[in-house]
């Protein structure tokens, strides 16, 4: 019998969840980025962004539509990034990294990623 | 056009005999025990999770929209959704979607939007999969209409294309109809070059037009676009749907689409849904209602 305890906070803790409709979660909390880039007025700034090996990169929707940054070669995917919405990237390999917004493929920028500076 | 606007609409027997009705309705409740005309009703957008200003209560108005079907007092042979349903794909949001549009007294159709397929297509299928639809394409005969249901958003890159595939689908599935049967042809976006600009078009899409021109009459009806939109190229005649959710600016009228505010008291007489019967003569007649 008490092993449904923890099922049962589970289905409460899943209602209360979904009671709470689509209203916007917590954020995750943001680590320290080289560069952030915006998303407004249906652009990618800056474009092209450049940055170092092991950088990373935040992305903030600042536009009223939802967008997505998607690798054009899908090796990375923030998924639908809603108004406000932030997602985090690093980029591990020097090359140049274009990609886009799936829900607006016109939406089109690049990141470039040059080795680390030498110390 | 106002809901009390729409009052008019043609009955016919299965001899073809049409009646125009008049707004009292006392003919149409005559006859429409005796006609039970061939309709469908066209949603779209209903972007479940959406929860901005511009439509706090998307949930609400598809619930209206809804309730008005069902209350129409010839219930349509079917309900199609063309996209849209959820606003991120979320799995919650298909959820909603799925126990609102649940209610529907008359079976559903849905094709998948831009964004019901974020990231991957899997929530989409997994809720409204079609079991002769593998692929999320197909056709199907009905009141004497030959269906077409194409899906425009499954490739990444490009917005709106159908794909040599599905193309392909069409031409042989098409190769079969006569000329005179009527067709009608779903979509999310539009299927002709309605506005590239803010990406309201299907690449493709001529390649699909090309084999719908040696019918005699040709309905491409469509969503994405948030608005009542009629376009006629000879023998085809389009028509975008309003949303469910907000609207969108006309084309160009605005430096980028989006969701469009209007006065709280406005919203309902923007958003809507459509019935579609066959007309006389072949084509189809297509009657915009909207919520209030």
């Amino acid at each position: 019998m008490n092993k449904l305890i923890p099922s049962l906070a589970l289905v409460a803790l899943t209602f209360a969840l979904h009671g709470a409709g689509a209203r916007a979660a917590t954020p995750p909390a943001l680590l320290p980025a080289a560069l952030t880039i915006h998303i407004k007025d249906f652009k990618f700034n800056p474009t092209p962004a450049k940055i170092h090996v092991g950088d990373r990169v935040t992305f903030v929707n600042d536009d009223d539509e939802p967008h997505t940054v998607t690798a054009a070669d899908k090796s990375y995917d923030s998924e639908g990034l809603d108004t406000s919405n932030t997602w985090q990237h690093v980029y591990s390999k020097p090359g140049t990294y274009k990609y886009f917004c799936e829900l607006h493929p016109y939406m089109k920028a690049v990141v470039v990623v040059t080795p680390a500076p030498a110390q | 056009m106002r809901r009390k606007d729409f009052i008019e609409h043609v009955g016919w027997t299965g001899a073809g005999i049409a009646w125009s009705l008049s707004a009292t309705g006392l003919l149409g409740a005559q006859r429409a025990e005796a006609a039970s005309p061939f309709s469908f009703v066209q949603i779209s957008d209903s972007h479940i999770g959406f929860t901005r200003p511009e439509n706090p209560d998307v949930a609400g108005t598809l619930r209206k929209t809804i309730e008005d079907i069902n209350a129409l007092p010839n219930q349509p042979a079917f309900v199609v959704h063309t996209g849209d349903v959820t606003h991120l794909s979320k799995t919650t949001e298909f959820d909603d979607a799925k126990q609102l549009l649940g209610t529907l007294r008359a079976p559903l159709i849905v094709l998948p939007g831009e964004h019901d397929v974020i990231g991957s297509s899997k929530n989409f299928f997994a809720n409204f999969a079609r079991t002769d639809a593998p692929s999320g394409w197909f056709s199907f005969d009905q009141g004497g209409i030959h269906f077409v249901s194409l899906v425009n958003v499954f490739n990444f890159e490009i917005d709106g294309k159908l794909g040599q595939e599905q193309i392909d689908f069409v031409e042989k599935d098409l190769a079969a109809q006569k000329k005179s049967t009527p067709i009608v042809v779903f979509g999310h976006v539009p299927l002709y070059a309605l506005y590239p600009e803010w990406g309201w078009t299907t690449e493709d899409g001529t390649k699909v037009l090309a084999l719908l021109r040696r019918f005699d009459a040709v309905t491409v009806l469509n969503g994405h676009i948030h608005q009542i939109i009629q376009h006629t190229e000879g023998n085809i005649r389009f028509a975008t749907a309003a949303a469910t959710a907000y609207p969108q600016p006309a084309p160009g009228t605005a430096a980028k689409p989006g969701p469009l505010k209007v006065p709280d008291d406005k919203l309902l007489s923007v958003l809507g849904y459509r019935s579609v019967e066959l007309a006389t003569g072949g084509g189809t007649k297509v009657t915009d209602r909207a919520l209030g």
